[in-house]
């Protein structure tokens, strides 16, 4: 993308096609010869490991639309189906859920470079304005990517992003009508998201497209900020540039399988496994942690359009970053209070991210108040007055004289201090379940199936799968678990036929028959475990207006809060069991004597930890309640250990596989990332 | 001079050979999931176990048609005189020779389980039709007899015979 191409095949097939379509000399022309400064770093590498992640989503994407459902009634089961039982289904949703974080996760460093070095100066403009708009489009898909599973916080997410709309005057609800499709967010709205999800990921690889060539027609910035003069400043993009970037993908994607085969819900918020219920919403709604900047600006916005207005333009400034940031010198390195106050500025966008992901009440609204002012005034009023009275330290005369001058030891602290800047970014929109800050947090229990290595304890499972058996399914249904799920590898550890045998004890129905009757028949291991009522409103009627949850997600379904800095250790310790030291604390947390601050009515039970204490589910265990074949004890903190552990493995059934696969993945890219490590290093040895 | 650089070019060969060939073996790893979910889930799977059908409703000179892992399964209870057709031609002379004997079971001669799925290119043959007292199938016009064998048309072989066995003189389970 570079103009006409000095590339001369010698193939006879190449030239043939080459005279009729430069395709080989275009390619050769732009990632081949191209010229690149020979003193980029590491963060440069960022723009190649976007490209990758791009493809990665659009892979992924194409073959996860291949399992998805994109109805109401069917998308959430569609999803579980495909985590369950298609082959390395999880694996693949993981990969997804997990690489829009990641790809926002490069993109803000990505920006935050080019923000650093003067990347969107002349004459950079239109290839930065393309980056913002990119960024637009990546933001929109990614808001719909996440109503597709159609979760509470999906459902929740597109109710309170589609009213943004309703804040423009007059015709504000006409448009959110015409979002929806509907009244209100419904299937049509769940249709439309998915068509346009599968859409716009195409919109941003042109737009793409667009901004490679933008850069190719400028050439790439670079730390010094001095444009290329002469053939020493540059090496060719290949081997170099590729070998660097390869090297930088490398080392990325083993930060990406971490989340992928250990952490895969910590980015994400336990609400999500909740089916959409119109009728109920989360207690504390929050988007996804790439959006919790503009998240807190809009919410420290005491006017609904001001508010709206402020959010939208803290993105759209972004734009006009060329023309308010006047100044002659491109890059920081040079500018010693625009370097400050550019640190300055990462700290806001992190801490608006926290305060994204806190309660909008007291000390939290005042902070987010001032941080907006920050984060605008920045850009609004700092960066136009540093660009009159700033006075530069002098720039290289070119790039090969930045090369030799290279003073190392200050811009390692400041990749160091900017890692983990962002770093605490993205733990900071990790925050699980809100719960109020009065409540007792459940005790971490040992759990066999917790950290790397983690297994289920078969005996643990199959004396679960009792307890659910004689106690749990009275009331609670265990939807999406089928009899074969209990001869699969990685589970209880039944034969097949000790499957078949315990379907068969279990009358389905089914039908119609020849003459249209339904009729039961004795269970099969394809059939899935009965549910205890036929529908919610029997459910409800026979518990008091209660409804008791689908166990199938139980484990998953249930979080606490960890609180800060502790949800940034748990990342290092994968610690991610809160649904299990949940459900076995609510288990277990019943008291007959109410303390007196408490207030429990009619019809329910005081539990210790549940939020609020005032539950419909009567006490469900006491000792020698069932009775276990093996000699394990007939306790209620047994009871409560192992039903916890048999709806852990019924939340997901792949658990042991995931970690298994991952350890392999693991040392497979460690010893890759140290393979592309020598190559780079030899690769450049040439070029210095 | 020559010995050294050409050491050096050596080990920097196997370093570029070896890196090459963790990202092969990579690579090909990750093909494995994105082509294996392409595979009949496990839920699917899981509903192509066997299925029982009782053959008491079908009278002499009847059939039904049956789904059996998403393919219609033709049960004909036939007449005397389809299967003394069946049997009296003479098995050579067939496009895909096989006798009526070997396509039905030992005992229960009258009844002829098929899939019914033409083996020319897939379309469902109607019952009862054609030339041969057998089926006929209406794509291109291909003409089973009354064991579903091939007689006339551009099908290549006979319909297959899924497999299945008799629980009970009136019960079988196909798969
Ligand atoms: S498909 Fe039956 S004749 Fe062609």
């Amino acid at each position: 993308m570079s103009g006409p191409s000095d590339y001369q095949p010698t193939n006879p097939v190449v030239k043939w096609i080459e005279r009729r379509l430069p395709i080989f000399g275009l390619v050769h022309s732009s990632f081949v010869a191209y010229p690149t400064p020979r003193n980029l770093n590491y963060w440069w590498t960022f723009g190649a490991i976007l490209s990758f992640m791009l493809g990665v989503q659009i892979l992924t994407g194409i073959i996860l639309a291949m399992h998805y459902t994109p109805n109401a009634d069917l998308a959430f089961k569609s999803v579980e189906s495909l985590v369950r039982d298609v082959n390395y289904g999880w694996m693949l949703r993981n990969i997804h859920a997990a690489g829009a974080s990641m790809f926002f996760f490069a993109v803000y460093i990505h920006m935050f470079r080019g923000l650093y070095y003067g990347s969107y100066k002349e004459p950079r403009e239109i290839l930065w304005i393309l980056g913002v708009i990119i960024y637009l489009l990546m933001m929109a898909t990614g808001f719909m990517g996440y109503v597709l599973p159609w979760g509470q916080m999906s459902f929740w997410g597109a109710t309170v992003i589609t009213n943004l709309f309703s804040a423009i005057p007059y015709v504000g609800d006409s448009i959110v009508t015409l979002l929806w499709g509907g009244y209100s967010v419904g299937n049509p709205t769940l249709n439309r998201f998915f068509s346009l999800h599968y859409l716009l990921p195409f919109v941003i690889a042109g737009v793409v497209v667009l901004h490679v060539w933008a850069l190719h027609v400028a050439g790439q910035n670079n730390p010094a900020g001095v444009e290329v003069k002469t053939e020493k400043d540059t090496v060719p993009f290949t081997p170099y540039a590729t070998i660097k970037d390869a090297f930088g993908v490398s080392c990325f994607l083993l930060f990406f399988a971490w989340f992928i085969f250990y952490m895969p819900n910590y980015l994400g918020d336990a609400d999500n496994y909740i089916p959409a219920n119109p009728g109920v919403t989360p207690m504390h709604i929050v988007p996804e942690w790439y959006y919790l900047p503009f998240y807190a600006i809009l919410r420290s916005i005491p006017n609904k359009l001001a508010g709206v207005i402020a959010m939208f333009s803290a993105i759209v400034v972004l734009a006009f970053l060329p023309w308010l940031d006047s100044a002659r010198t491109r890059s920081s390195k040079y500018r010693p209070l625009a370097k400050q106050f550019f640190w300055m500025f990462v700290v806001v966008c992190v801490l608006l991210g926290y305060l994204g992901a806190q309660p909008p009440e007291g000390i939290y609204v005042i902070a987010g108040r001032i941080l907006t002012f920050c984060y605008f005034a920045y850009f609004l009023i700092l960066l136009p007055l540093l660009s009159r009275i700033e006075t530069p330290r002098p720039i290289p005369n070119s790039i090969a004289e930045d090369v030799l001058a290279k003073s190392k030891g200050k811009s390692a602290v400041a990749s160091v201090a900017i890692m983990f800047a962002l770093a605490g970014a993205l733990f900071a929109g990790s925050a699980g379940n809100a719960r109020a800050a009065e409540d007792l947090v459940p005790p971490s229990q040992s759990w066999s199936f917790a950290g790397p290595l983690g297994k289920f304890d078969r005996g643990s499972l199959q004396r679960g799968l009792k307890v659910y058996k004689e106690v749990c399914s009275a009331c609670h249904s265990l939807n999406y678990i089928a009899f074969r799920n209990l001869a699969d590898a990685g589970g209880p550890g039944y034969s097949e036929a000790q499957a078949a045998s315990l379907a068969s004890e279990y009358k389905i129905k089914d039908g119609p028959n020849d003459q249209g009757d339904m009729f039961e028949r004795p269970g099969r291991p394809a059939d899935y475990f009965p549910a205890p009522f036929p529908n919610e409103q029997a459910a409800r009627a026979a518990n008091g207006g209660g409804l008791p949850p689908d166990l199938s997600l139980i484990t998953k379904a249930r979080s606490y809060e960890r609180g800060f800095p502790q949800f940034i250790f748990d990342f290092f310790t994968q610690f991610q069991e809160q649904g299990p030291n949940y459900v076995s604390a609510i288990l277990q947390g019943f008291d007959d004597k109410v303390p007196a601050d408490v207030s429990i009515p009619a019809g329910s039970y005081y539990n210790k930890y549940f939020p609020g204490h005032s539950i419909k589910m009567p006490k469900p265990l006491s000792d020698g309640q069932v009775t276990f074949d093996d000699g394990a004890p007939a306790t209620v903190p047994q009871y409560a250990h192992d039903v916890t552990t048999f709806l852990m493995w019924a939340a997901e059934p792949h658990l042991e596989q995931r970690k298994r696969i991952g350890l392999q993945v693991f040392v497979f890219l460690i010893l890759f990332a140290g393979l592309m490590y020598f190559t780079k290093k030899k690769v450049w040895a040439n070029a210095h | 001079m020559t010995t050294a650089s050409s050491a050096g070019s050596t080990r920097r060969d196997f370093l570029f050979v070896a890196t090459g060939a963790v990202a092969a073996v990579g690579g090909l790893a990750t093909v494995w999931p994105l082509v294996s979910q392409m595979n009949p889930d496990a839920s699917t799977i899981a509903a192509g176990a066997p299925i029982e059908v009782d053959l008491t409703p079908i009278a002499t000179g009847q059939d039904i048609k049956v789904f059996w892992r998403g393919k219609p399964i033709y049960i004909m209870n036939r007449t005397k005189k389809q299967i003394d057709e069946a049997r009296a031609v003479s098995v050579t002379e067939l496009r895909d020779p096989q006798t009526d004997q070997s396509r039905v079971k030992d005992g229960h001669d009258n009844w002829l389980v098929v899939i019914g799925i033409c083996t020319h290119l897939g379309c469902i043959p109607i019952a009862h039709d054609g030339n041969y007292d057998g089926f006929f199938c209406p794509c291109h016009g291909s003409q089973y007899d009354s064991s579903g064998r091939i007689r006339q048309g551009p099908a290549p072989l006979n319909l297959p015979v899924p497999p299945y066995q008799f629980v009970s003189d009136s019960k079988i389970q196909i798969g």
